[in-house]
Order: structure tokens, then sequence, then C-alpha cells
């Protein structure tokens, strides 16, 4: 365990560091910096051979993210801008902030194939309800689900990322049909939470029989407590993907280094990180590679996305559907 | 009239500055947001079904709280009884929970798994449902209940024992003495208690979404969080901050409108209080059942979070700890902070000088979104200054203004309470401003100010508020901490820091608390 002592040299360092290198920010989610997160050890990793001092600034969730990056316009000091997702790329794009990345994204892992000039993909899940085994019954299908007593807890869609992606995977399943899914689904629901802590914090709790989460949470629990009794639903119908993605800002001071990271961000040192510290799959690894563990985890038969411009086309629509189905 | 025929000049000045300091830590960022926004869609009808729940659930939690309050605090000032002053000190805990932390904790008890659900599952009954408008009323009264229990208590030790022991020579009865002493000073306090609870549930988010089971339980500060996060509208987020500003300028209206100052309080020397009209057994079995249920209500919750975080405490990480070190500083700074703005502002209101103006101006800073307000104080302060490096003071600022109506709350019935009595003397002793402070009102608001000072700490120490905005990932408060904690899957890591969170705050408001309750064991 490391020592506030010796936490502090760290910081010492750091900032003799930074007297005469070129400074790297980088815009982020709050959980991706913190101790437990990623953010620690992929900084010491690019620190080792980039010459620069890489500087976290966490702010919120993704969408908290985009909206600060929004508030600061062409003046923000942000080199890198990471942990934005699909659903939020169209409203990224359109502030004309970012740059196109240039970097060769041929050895992507993720379940779709991906081509984005301005956006990389850094890691991936698949949306999925998390339940304890011994749920008797567990449904595999939304309307499975709609049709049976189980208790659920999901999270809001208008304050809430993987919220959001709950509703475009209904939507993405069911198309016209999923305002009448909602309705089926309204009694199961036990409560709406602001975000995925608390979900996860009442499902933990006991408070539900299924969160809505990734299929990779269970894969902390094992990994991590080693606790085998949490798994992920299959659903027939496919399984919603959220992939978190980094840009380099139009402005920035130090471009090379920039895309310098970017590169960075799909090599071995960067995606080992992500597994057991975001607990996601990381989108330039082998399957060969991931820790123990993960090999439990469910593989959905089908990945299912909207792609960025279709996603914020039907974001209102879709939102309006499940409030008029839950405000019964 | 003899209320302000008193010698001071000395704080009227202050006084309105720091009106003028809070109407522009609330104006001048609702401006900017306004400034920065693009065209907005303005307000939909789903903005105002907003509207009215956040009024609908506020004004009952408000209600229910200081309903229940009244027969709480009454008992609590005429009994006596082994850990009186640890039960009163425990009760200021609710307050100040992280939302999430008191959440857990009512559900261990009226939740799904909880002890009561639990138990009617045993004699094969329905489980209770926690999860509607019933959850977001009980959960808003468990955190305010308290508060309010505190403010009326401390309204009815200000009572002058001479009152009580003259009561009792004349015969009154029981319903004499509520009629004639107890209702007018009820009359000057639970306005007071009412609106600052009231504004306080208007601005509810995580509990009203958390336990509100859904889209129904919409309120103003979600329909923010909307605008600003999910559409990045930014001209509703601050139309929507206007709204509550609307709100808070109507409560504080109207309820300073019903409040009366009590001016027919006497002076006493400060004795304990005895009760003559309440020896009866009927009077002490009904105190008794109030202390107990409330005392119920408000413990085993907190009981839960004791236990389910007590495991992990010595395991914590020492970036908790750091955390922590950070969050007792930045509440200590903020007591300070806010005790030295409240009391000029409170003598003001005390000698009625624009009562309800500044009022209304003290109420402000609870009753708009502290999204709006962080983003716009982001918006002004970016050009000047890097937000990560202010993150810490504009913290304390904002929390050190958010208390201050509660710190008014308990400081201004004092201040009418010693002016009545002893303003004149001292203009007849040619006291000047200063003398008066030091010789006169600072002594005889001890009560009120360690009372201010704790809540104004021990709010400070549980806030999550603005930081998130402003912070760097090696500057989190303990609040902060804990949530990383969460988002990071280590929920009994969570427990720990929750716990430690709790005795911190408890432990700061115990300490302020303690030097002005030295009189309160009565």
């Amino acid at each position: 365990m490391r020592s506030p002592i010796f936490a502090s040299g760290l910081i010492l360092a750091a900032g003799m560091a930074s007297a005469d290198a070129p400074v790297l920010t980088i815009y982020t989610y709050d959980s991706f910096v913190s101790d437990w997160g990623p953010g620690p050890q992929i900084e010491a990793a690019f620190e080792e051979s980039c010459g620069c001092d890489v500087q976290f600034v966490g702010a919120g969730d993704g969408a908290a993210l985009l909206a600060r990056v929004r508030l600061e316009g062409p003046a923000t000091e942000a080199d890198i801008v990471l942990g934005l997702d699909t659903n939020l790329i169209a409203a990224a794009r359109d502030t004309g902030l970012f740059a196109e990345h240039g970097v060769d994204a041929t050895g992507l892992t993720l379940p779709v194939d991906w081509q984005d000039s301005q956006f990389l993909p850094y890691d991936w899940g698949y949306f999925a309800f998390v339940y304890n085994t011994d749920l008797e019954n567990p449904p595999t299908s939304f309307t499975e689900l709609a049709a049976s007593d189980a208790r659920i807890v999901i999270q809001d869609p208008r304050s809430s990322t993987p919220g959001l992606g709950l509703l475009m995977w209904v939507k993405a399943a069911y198309g016209d049909r999923a305002g009448e899914i909602w309705e089926g689904l309204a009694d199961n629901i036990v409560t709406v939470t602001p975000g995925w802590s608390e979900a996860y914090g009442l499902f933990l709790e006991g408070e539900a029989d299924m969160v809505l989460s990734y299929t990779t949470s269970p894969a902390y629990h094992l990994i991590a407590e080693g606790d085998a009794s949490r798994t992920a639903a299959a659903f027939d119908e496919g399984h919603y993907l959220q992939i978190e993605v980094a840009g380099m800002v139009q402005n920035s001071a130090h471009p090379d280094l920039a895309r310098e990271f970017l590169t960075f961000m799909l090599s071995e040192p960067f995606q080992s990180v992500i597994p057991t510290t975001n607990w996601m799959y990381p989108a330039a690894l082998p399957a060969s590679a991931l820790p123990a563990g993960f090999e439990t985890l469910i593989q959905p038969d089908t990945a299912l996305l909207f792609d960025p411009d279709t996603a914020a086309g039907i974001r209102a629509e879709a939102l309006e559907e499940w409030r008029a189905a839950l405000s019964r | 009239m003899a209320r302000r025929a008193v010698p001071i000049s000395l704080s009227t000045g202050a006084g309105g500055a720091v009106a003028a300091l809070v109407l522009a830590v609330i104006a001048l960022p609702l401006g900017a947001v306004l400034l920065r926004a693009d065209a907005s869609s303005g307000l939909g009808p789903a903005d105002w079904a907003a509207v009215r729940f956040t009024i609908w659930q506020a004004l009952l939690s408000a209600a229910l709280s200081v309903g229940l309050a009244i027969p709480v605090a009454r008992a609590l000032a005429r009994r006596d009884f082994p850990g009186r002053r640890a039960l009163i000190a425990l009760m200021g805990a609710p307050f100040i929970l992280p939302v999430i932390v008191a959440v857990l904790g009512l559900l261990a008890v009226f939740g799904r798994q909880g002890g009561i659900s639990a138990a009617l599952r045993l004699f094969g009954l329905p489980e209770l449902e926690i999860y509607g408008w019933q959850g977001v009323v009980l959960a808003h009264v468990f955190f305010n209940l308290p508060l309010a229990v505190r403010l009326i208590l401390q309204g009815w030790l200000a009572i002058p024992a001479e009152r009580f022991r003259l009561a009792a020579t004349l015969g009154f009865s029981a319903r004499d003495i509520a009629r004639h002493i107890e209702r007018p000073m009820l009359r000057n306090v639970a306005p007071g208690a009412f609106l600052v609870i009231f504004l306080i549930s208007t601005t509810s988010f995580a509990v009203a979404l958390t336990l509100g089971g859904g889209p129904r339980a919409t309120t103003v500060e979600l329909a923010i969080y909307q605008a600003f996060l999910f559409e990045f509208d930014l001209g509703r987020a601050a139309l929507l901050g206007l709204v509550q500003v609307g709100i808070c300028v109507v409560a504080g209206a109207l309820v300073i409108g019903v409040a009366r100052p009590n001016l027919a309080a006497g002076t006493g020397l400060d004795q304990p209080v005895r009760r003559w009209d309440a020896q009866t057994s009927g009077a002490r079995v009904f105190d008794g059942v109030m202390i107990a249920a409330a005392a119920a209500f408000l413990l085993l919750p907190l009981l839960a979070v004791v236990l389910r975080g007590a495991g992990a405490i010595p395991g914590l990480p020492p970036g908790v700890w750091m955390a922590a070190l950070r969050s007792v500083l930045l509440s200590l700074a903020t007591a300070v902070l806010a005790v030295g703005l409240a009391l000029p502002m409170a003598i003001l209101i005390a000698r009625g000088r624009a009562r309800g103006l500044l009022e209304v101006i003290g109420a402000l800073s609870i009753a708009v979104s502290p999204l709006v307000i962080g983003t716009g104080l982001f918006l002004i302060l970016r050009p000047v200054i890097s937000p990560t490096a202010a993150a810490l003071p504009i913290t304390g600022l904002v929390n050190a203004l958010a208390a201050l109506p509660f710190v008014l709350r308990a400081l201004v019935p004092g201040i009418e309470q010693a002016e009545a009595g002893y303003g004149r003397l001292a203009l007849s002793l040619g006291l000047s401003g200063r003398q008066y402070l030091r010789h006169v009102l600072l002594p005889r608001l001890r009560r009120p100010l360690g009372l201010g000072a704790g809540l104004a700490a021990a709010l400070a120490m549980g806030d999550l508020g603005v930081i998130t905005l402003f912070a760097a990932p090696q500057q989190g408060t303990l609040p902060l901490e804990m949530y990383r904690l969460m988002g990071a899957y280590r929920t009994d890591d969570a427990a720990g820091a929750a716990l430690l969170l709790l005795l911190l705050s408890l432990g700061v408001f115990w300490v302020f608390d303690r030097g002005g309750r030295l009189n309160a064991a009565t």
C-alpha cells in the first residue's frame, strides 16, 4: 500500500518534471482518474517515453465532460478529450473543436467495424442486466423480463450514460415498439437512479434482482473479490454496445504529442491496464491477452449499435417514449 | 421601537455588504449562464410538471418535518434523561450525510431487505413499498426533522425559566402556557424552520430520483441536469434557475408574512427550565413516546451505516485519509466564514431592517441549483484564474453561503431576545458598538453561534456540490472520494468512507455545538 509520504514524493517529482517538459492536458471523466481507475498507471506508462508531463482533469461523467468542453469552447486547455461514447460523438463533432487523429486504427478488436477520422475507441462493453446466480429463471429477453416478476433498477437517461445506453438498446432492438416494451417493463422497475453508482449500490444491498450494468461487471467480483455469484443475463435481442472514445483538440498546443498519446492509447501498455481498472474490454487487445476470469463472461451473439448521427437523431423521441411509458 | 434603540452602527454596513455578496454570488453566475446560452427552447409542459411536483413534495416534506419536530422538541426541552445530550447531538447527523449514504441507511430499515419488510414477511404481510413519492417525503423528513427539532428546541430553551415559574405561581394550566408562552415562540421560530426545509427540499435531486421510482418524480433540479447535460440548453438551465429564485421569493414572502418576532419574550437568568405543568403522567408518557419514536426513526438508519462500514475503516486506502484531512480543514474554514458572514446579517434582520428582503436573500443560496451556480462561477472565473487552483476556496465560499440560511435561523431569534432584554441597558451605559457586541451580544449568543457553526461545518463536510466541477483528481474531498469508490465497484470501502464521513461530520458538529450547548443540558 502506498504511503502518503511516498505519494507526496510523487507529486514533487511530477512538479519537477513539469518545469521543462511540455504538459499534455487530458480531460476525462472522474472515475478514470481516481486512484482505482486506469489514469494513474496510464500516466506513469506514457510519461516513461514521452518526455512530457501528463495532467488529467476529471469532470463528472461522459456527458459532463462534453458539457465542460462545450462551455470552454475554442479556449479549452484540453489537448485530448478521453471518455465520450458513441451517443455523444455527434454532439462532440458538431462543436468543431476536434481534429483528425490520423492514427492507424487497423488493429482494433471491437465487435463492429470502426471508421471515424476524429474519434478513436480505447475500450468498449456490452450493456447487460447483472444478477445473482441464485435468481430463479433469469429472463433471456426484454419481453421475458417484462413478463417476469424480476425487480430491476436502472439509471435515468437524462443524467447517466448507461441510462441513455439502455434507451438506445430498447430502441435498437424494438424500433417503433420501444414504447410498448417500456410499458411492459414499468412494473419491473424498482426505481431509476441518477447514476450508475447508486443503481449498482442498490442492487448490491439487495433492493433489486437485476441492475443495468455491463457484461464485464461480474469480472470485478470474480477477479477482485473472488466471488463468482454474479453474472449477466444474455438477451436474445442482442446487446447494445458502449464504445468509449478519445479525440484530440484542434487548438492543442502540442498536436504531435497528442497524436503520440492516441497511438500509445492503442498499444499494449495502455490497453492492458483497462480490463482490471475500468472493467471494460480493451479496444485493441486480442481476447487471448485478457486477464484470467474474463473467459467466464457471457458472449452476446449480436452487437447492437446506432451510428453517432442516428443515435443523436432518435434520442429525443426515445426519451419521450420512455418518459411517457414510465409516467403512467 | 425600543428594539432599535441599541448602540450599533458597526454591523449595519457589514450586514448590507454580506447581503450584497450573497446576491452577487447567485445573480452573477445565473447571468453568466444566460449570456453564454445560445437559442433556447424555453420551458415546456414537462418542466412545469417538474415545478409542480417539486413544490408539492417540498411543502409536504417541510410540513411533516416541522409538524413532527414540535412535540419532539418540546419533549426534549422539558425532560431530562441519561443520554439526552448525546441524543441531541446524534440527531444532527442525518442532515449532513451525503444523500446516497442516507438513502442506503434508510433502505436498510425501510427497504425491501430492510428490517420492517423482513418483519412483515414473517407475518405473511406484504412488504413495505418505499419507492414513490412516499419514499421521497420519508427521506426528506429523515434529513430535515433533526434540523427542525434543533431550531425549535433552541426556541424553547430561549424562553426564560422565570416565565414558567411565574406561570406556575399563577396556576396556569398546560393549555394556558401553550397559548401565552409557547405559541408566540413557535410563531417566531417555526416559519423560518419551515422555509429553510421547504427550500432545501425544492433543490432535491438524488433523493427524489433514487427513491422517487421514475420520471413521475422529476424535480426542477433534474430538469436542470437534463437541460445542461442531455441537451446542453444553457438558456433553459438558467431559466429553470430563475424559476427556483421565484419559488424562493414567493415562499419567503409568504412565510415571513406569517412569522412574528417574539416581542413578548422577556429576559431571564439563564437557568434550567423546570416545567410544573408537565408533571402529569399523561404528559410524561407522551413525551417519552415522542422521544423514543424520533430516536428510532433517526438512529436506526444511522446504525445501519455504522454496522455496514465499521469493518472497512481500518483498511481504507491512504487517498481516503488524505481526502478526509482536506474535508476537515475545509469544513472548519467554512464554519468560521459562515458565522462571520451570518452574524452581521442576523443583527440587521433581528433589528427589523428590511427583514423580509434580507431573509429571502439569505435563503436564496439553498434555493438555487448548485449546478447552475457552479457552472456560472466556472464561466466567470475561468478567464481570470484556473478553476482547479480556485477549487477549494470556491468550494469553501459556496458552502459558507449555502450554510447561511441555517446559521441565520439559529442566530436571529437569539439576537432578538438579547436585544429586547439588554439593548436599553447597553444604551444607558453608553456602550460602543464594539463593546456591545463583545460584552452583551456575543456572550448571549453562545448557544446559537455554536449551533450555527456546527451546522455549517457539518454541511460543508458532507457536501459534494461544486467541488465536482472544479477539483483536480488529487484534490478530492471525502464525499467525492466516497463516490469514486462506489464508481469503482468498491462498495465495502465506500461504506467505510461513508462511516468515516459520518463520524467526522458529527465530530466537527459536536466540537462547535458543545461550547454553546453547555447550558442546554436541562
